[in-house]
C-alpha cells in the first residue's frame, strides 16, 4: 500500500463511498418514517440471529468441566479463565498475619463498590472500618464510561411495573423476579438519592427529568447528563466517598477470596501490583463489585470496556463455590467504532441512532431498521459486512457500515450534535473527522456481561446448593439474574446503584450483628486446583488475569526473565 | 419502499465469518509506515497511526498505571510531550492521541492535588463559597495556561474566573465535560486545583440550583404507600402459572405502550412546555 491520501480524516478511497452516502441522504431523510417497514418479523429475526450473531455461530462456546456450574455452556474465553490454574499459590500466603482487619471489605472501586461503601457508611459503619480495594484507580471502571443514561419510572404515565415488564421482555423472560422488582422499585429511591447528592441530570425548568427512548423500552425513561451520564454519576459518588473518608486501596486487586472453616467468606487476598506484595484482609462481610468481562475479547471482538474488565470476580467466587448464571449470553453493541484504527471498538452511543442517524451500506443504501434490539441490529450489520460484502474495508482490514450522523443535524437543526453528543463529537474531532459533516464507520463490539454471580434481593451471593452466603454480597455487572439473557440500555447504571446499595446495607447489618468470621483458610483454592489437575489445562493458563496483554508480538518473542531484579 | 425480501436466505459458514472478524480486529501482521517516538527519552520504532497508548504497548510496555477507560473518559492517561525541535510544551490523553514522529513523551501517573472535604448537606452556596474552600483561586494571574493544557478543550480559566465571582452555575456548566485528568492543575503557576473545585461547583449546582423533580416526589409517595405491591404479586403469579400470558402482556405493553407514550408525551409536555 502506498502512502494513503487523507481527506478530512478519511483515506481517499473511503471518500468514494461517502459520496454515495451523501447522494442518497436527502431521499433517506424524506423517507425516515418509512424505515420501520424494514423491521424484521420474529421469524426473520431468528434467522439472522442464528446465522450472524456471535453467540449462535458455532465454535464459540463450550461446556464447563469443573466447578459449581459444571455442564453449563459458556464462551470459550470465559471457560478458559474459569478452568484455569489459580495464579496464587495458597502456600505462599500466611493467613495468620492479617494486614487489614475490617468490618466490610469492598472489592472493586467502580460504581457498585462505591455505592456499597457509601451505604454501609450511612448505615452506621464508620468509614475507617470499611476498606475499598480496587485494581486501577478509584473510578477507573465501566461506570465512568456510560454515555446514554439510566432508567427509572418516575413519570405519572409510567410505573415500576411497566418498567419491570420491559426488563423481563428484554431479558427473554429469564430474569429473577425478586431482583427485577428490586431494580424497578429502588430506581426511584436512587434518583432521589442522586438529586440529594447533586448529580447534574438534564432537567426541564420545573425540575422534572428530561427523558428519552432507550432500545426495548415502552416508555421514555432514560435519564441522562449530556452524553457523560456515567462519568457524572461516578465522579459525584467518588467525591462523596472522599468527603466521608472511605479508605481506598488502589492498584491492589483481590486475587483470591478467603473462605472460613465453616464454609463462609472471610475476606480476600489482595495483591499490590506495584510492589508485588500480598495483603491479607479479614472482613466480617465482603462485597464483590468487580464489574464485567469485556477485556476477555470474546470471539476476538474489540470492546467498549475499561482496561480492568477481566471477569476476576467470576473466577474468584467460582472457586469459592458460588453459582453463576446466564453466562451463555454476551452482549455485543451494534455500534462500536470501526474506523479510525485508534478508536476501534469504542462505543458509539445508541443515542446517535435514536437522534436520527441511519445505518447505511457502502452504496448509501438503507438495509436495516435502526432501532431493532441490540442483538438483531448487530447481526444484520455482520451480515451486511461478511455475507453480502456491502461494507467499507478500512486500511487495517476492519469492515464496517456507515452511521449517517449528518442526518442528525438535518433532522434536528444545526448544533444538535454538539449539544447532545459532545463526547462523540470530540472523540472523532481528535482524529480529524467531523461527524456533523461526514458519516462514521461502525461495527459491533463486545459490550456487556449479561449474567454473573447469582444473588438474591438482599444482594447475597448464592452458593452451589442454592443457599445464600450470610457474609458475601455482590452488586453491579459482576452479578447475574436481574437482566436475564439480555440487558436493556440504562438498566446497568441502575443495577449497580440498586444492588450496590443493597449490598452495602446488607453488609452493614452483618457487620453490626456478627463477630469476626471463623478461621480463615484457602482450602477451596487447593481443592479447586485438584479439579483443574483432572482436566488437562496447559500450565501457563492462570487466572484471575487482572489485565489484558497488548504488548507487541515482536517484543514478547524476545522477552526473557532474568533471575535478578524480579 | 418496494416489497423486498428483508432476509435473504444466505448460505453462509458462520464459524468462518467469526474467524474473519477476529482476524480483522487483531493488529495487522505487516506494518507499512513507521514513526519513531521517545518514551521518557528512549527511542522506539512503532507503527504509524496508533494512539500513544497502543504505541507504548507495541513497544513492549505493559500498563499498570496510566490506563483506565482507554476511551477518553477517565483522565488516567494524562501525557506531556514535546516534538523534536519545538519549544512548545504539549499535553494530551494517551488513549486519544495519535503518535507522531519525533514525540518526546512522558505520562503522568498521578497528580497530587488536595481536595477540600465538605458536607454537601450543610454547605450553602454563597458568593464566597469557592474562596472559602479554595482560597488559592484568588491568586489566578489569568495566564490561560490551564485552558491551553486542557485535553477536553474546556474554558478552564473562565471557570476559575467565574469561581472567583462566586458564579456556581457558570463554573458547573463550563466544567461539565471535565475528565479530571489534572493537567490544568499541574501547569498552573498559581497552584490552583481546578478540577476539585469544579467538582464541588457541579454538586452545589446539582443539589441547590436544579429543582427537585415533582414527578419523582409523587411517585415516591405512591411507592411508600405500597401502590405497586398487588401488581407485582399478580405478575409473579402469572409468571409461575402462565408464562405464555406474560409474553402476550409484554408484547401488548411494548407496542401499545410506545404509541401511547408518543401521544402522552406530546400532549403533556406541550402543555407543560417541556422537553
Ligand atoms: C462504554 C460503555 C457505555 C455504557 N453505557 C451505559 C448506559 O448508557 N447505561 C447503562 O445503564 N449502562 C451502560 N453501560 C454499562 C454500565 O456502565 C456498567 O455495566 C456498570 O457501570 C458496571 O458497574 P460496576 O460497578 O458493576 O462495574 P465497574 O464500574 O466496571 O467497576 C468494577 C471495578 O472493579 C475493579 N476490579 C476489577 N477486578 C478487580 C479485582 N480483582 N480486584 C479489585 N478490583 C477489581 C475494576 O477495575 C473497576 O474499577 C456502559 C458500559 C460501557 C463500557
Ligand atoms: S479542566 Fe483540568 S482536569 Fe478537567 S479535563 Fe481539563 S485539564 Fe483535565
Ligand atoms: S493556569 Fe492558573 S493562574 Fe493561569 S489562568 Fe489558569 S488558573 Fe489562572
Ligand atoms: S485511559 Fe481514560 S482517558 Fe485515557
Amino acid at each position: 500500500m502506498a502512502e494513503l491520501k487523507m481527506i478530512r480524516g478519511y483515506p481517499e478511497y473511503m471518500r468514494e463511498s461517502i459520496e454515495l452516502v451523501e447522494k442518497t441522504r436527502e431521499e433517506r431523510i424524506r423517507n425516515k418514517e418509512k424505515e420501520i417497514e424494514l423491521e424484521l418479523s420474529m421469524k426473520e429475526r431468528e434467522e439472522v440471529l442464528s446465522k450472524f450473531h456471535p453467540d449462535y455461530a458455532p465454535g464459540g462456546k463450550r461446556e464447563l468441566r469443573i466447578g459449581p456450574n459444571k455442564g453449563d455452556i459458556v464462551p470459550n474465553e470465559v471457560a478458559d479463565i474459569l478452568e484455569a490454574w489459580p495464579a496464587l499459590n495458597p502456600d505462599d500466603v500466611d493467613l495468620s498475619d492479617i494486614d487489614y482487619d475490617v468490618d466490610i471489605l469492598v472489592i472493586g472501586g467502580g460504581g457498585a463498590g462505591t455505592v456499597a461503601s457509601l451505604w454501609a457508611n450511612y448505615e452506621g459503619i464508620p468509614a475507617e472500618n470499611i476498606l475499598l480495594a480496587t485494581k486501577l484507580r478509584h473510578g477507573d471502571a465501566n461506570s465512568m464510561m456510560a454515555q446514554g443514561g439510566i432508567q427509572a419510572a418516575d413519570r405519572p404515565w409510567d410505573s415500576p411495573i411497566i418498567h419491570y415488564m420491559d426488563v423481563l421482555g428484554g431479558g427473554h423472560f429469564a430474569n429473577k423476579h425478586e431482583l427485577v422488582k428490586a431494580l424497578t422499585e429502588d430506581a426511584l429511591l436512587i434518583m432521589k438519592w442522586h438529586e440529594e447528592l447533586g448529580v447534574m441530570y438534564d432537567k426541564d425548568e420545573n425540575g422534572n427529568f428530561i427523558e428519552r427512548w432507550g432500545g426495548g423500552t415502552s416508555r421514555m425513561r432514560l435519564h441522562s447528563a449530556k452524553d457523560y451520564t456515567g462519568m457524572e454519576i461516578m465522579r459525584v459518588i467518588r467525591d462523596e466517598a472522599r468527603n466521608r473518608g472511605i479508605p481506598v486501596l488502589e492498584f491492589s486487586p483481590a486475587v483470591e477470596l478467603i473462605t472460613t472453616e465453616d464454609g463462609e467468606i472471610g475476606g480476600a487476598i489482595l495483591w499490590n501490583m506495584e510492589t508485588k506484595e500480598y495483603y491479607v484482609v479479614r472482613a466480617k462481610a465482603t462485597v464483590l463489585a468487580t464489574g464485567g468481562w469485556g477485556r476477555l475479547h470474546i470471539r476476538g471482538f474489540p470492546t467498549t470496556n475499561h482496561y480492568g474488565a477481566t471477569a476476576d470476580g467470576l473466577v474468584m467466587s467460582y472457586r469459592a463455590g458460588a453459582r453463576l448464571r446466564d453466562l451463555d449470553s454476551v452482549q455485543y453493541h451494534p455500534t462500536g467504532a470501526a474506523y479510525p484504527e485508534q478508536i476501534v471498538g469504542l462505543l458509539i452511543t445508541e443515542k446517535v441512532r435514536t437522534m436520527g442517524a441511519t445505518p447505511v451500506n457502502k452504496y448509501g443504501e438503507t438495509f436495516v431498521f435502526p432501532l431493532e434490539p441490540r442483538d438483531v441490529e448487530a447481526s444484520v450489520f455482520i451480515r451486511e459486512c461478511y455475507a453480502r460484502n456491502n461494507c467499507v474495508k478500512t486500511p487495517t482490514g476492519m469492515r464496517g457500515i456507515w452511521l449517517d450522523s449528518p442526518m442528525i443535524e438535518e433532522l434536528r437543526g444545526e448544533g444538535a450534535i454538539r449539544k447532545n453528543l459532545d463526547a462523540m463529537y470530540r472523540m472523532y474531532k481528535r482524529f480529524g473527522i467531523d461527524m456533523t459533516k461526514d458519516p462514521i464507520l461502525v461495527f459491533p463490539t463486545l459490550h456487556y456481561q449479561n449474567g454473573g454471580v447469582e444473588i438474591n434481593a438482599n444482594a447475597q451471593v448464592i452458593k452451589a446448593n442454592g443457599e445464600p452466603y450470610p457474609r458475601f454480597f455482590a452488586g453491579g455487572e459482576v452479578e447475574g439474574g436481574v437482566h436475564g439473557k439480555n440487558r436493556l440500555m440504562g438498566n446497568s447504571l441502575l443495577d449497580y446503584n440498586v444492588f450496590g446499595r443493597r449490598a452495602g446495607i446488607s453488609a452493614a447489618k452483618v457487620a453490626r450483628n456478627s463477630g469476626k468470621p471463623g478461621k480463615l483458610t484457602l482450602k477451596h483454592v487447593k481443592l479447586f486446583t485438584k479439579e483443574v489437575e483432572k482436566i488437562n489445562v496447559p500450565m501457563w493458563r492462570k487466572s484471575p488475569i487482572l489485565l489484558p496483554d497488548y504488548r507487541g508480538k515482536r517484543v514478547l518473542a524476545r522477552k526473557i526473565d532474568l533471575p535478578v531484579l524480579e | 419502499m418496494a416489497e423486498k425480501k428483508k432476509v435473504e436466505l444466505l448460505e453462509v459458514d458462520s464459524a468462518r465469518i467469526m474467524n474473519e472478524i477476529k482476524k480483522a480486529a487483531s493488529p495487522p501482521e505487516e506494518v507499512e509506515h513507521w514513526v519513531t517516538i521517545y518514551v521518557m527519552g528512549k527511542p522506539y520504532k512503532v507503527p504509524a497511526g496508533l494512539t500513544i497508548m497502543k504505541a507504548l504497548e507495541y513497544a513492549g510496555y505493559r500498563y499498570i498505571r496510566g490506563a483506565g477507560c482507554r476511551a477518553g473518559f477517565c483522565g488516567a492517561c494524562a501525557t506531556i510531550y514535546r516534538k523534536k525541535g519545538e519549544y512548545r510544551f504539549r499535553t494530551a490523553l494517551a488513549c486519544q492521541t495519535t503518535v507522531e514522529d519525533g514525540m518526546y513523551l512522558a505520562q503522568i501517573p498521578f497528580v497530587p492535588a488536595n481536595k477540600a472535604t465538605y458536607d454537601i448537606d450543610k454547605v450553602k452556596p454563597s458568593p464566597n463559597v469557592f474562596l472559602e474552600y479554595y482560597p488559592e483561586i484568588a491568586r489566578c494571574i489569568s495566564c490561560n495556561t490551564c485552558t491551553k493544557a486542557c485535553p477536553q478543550e474546556l474554558d478552564v480559566m473562565y471557570y476559575i474566573q467565574a469561581a472567583i465571582r462566586g458564579d456556581v452555575e457558570r463554573v458547573a456548566k463550563l466544567s461539565f465535560d471535565c475528565i479530571q485528568c489534572g493537567l490544568c492543575t499541574l501547569r498552573c503557576p498559581a497552584e490552583i486545583q481546578h478540577y476539585h473545585l469544579a467538582q464541588f461547583a457541579r454538586r452545589l449546582y446539582g443539589k441547590y440550583y436544579l429543582k427537585k423533580s415533582p414527578f419523582l416526589k409523587e411517585r415516591l409517595k405512591e411507592l411508600e404507600k405500597g401502590v405497586f405491591e398487588k401488581g407485582f404479586e399478580m405478575i409473579k403469579k402469572m409468571r409461575e402459572e402462565n408464562p405464555e400470558k406474560v409474553k402476550e402482556l409484554y408484547r401488548y405493553l411494548i407496542t401499545k405502550g410506545r404509541e401511547k407514550e408518543k401521544k402522552t408525551v406530546e400532549n403533556t409536555l406541550k402543555f407543560r412546555g417541556g422537553d
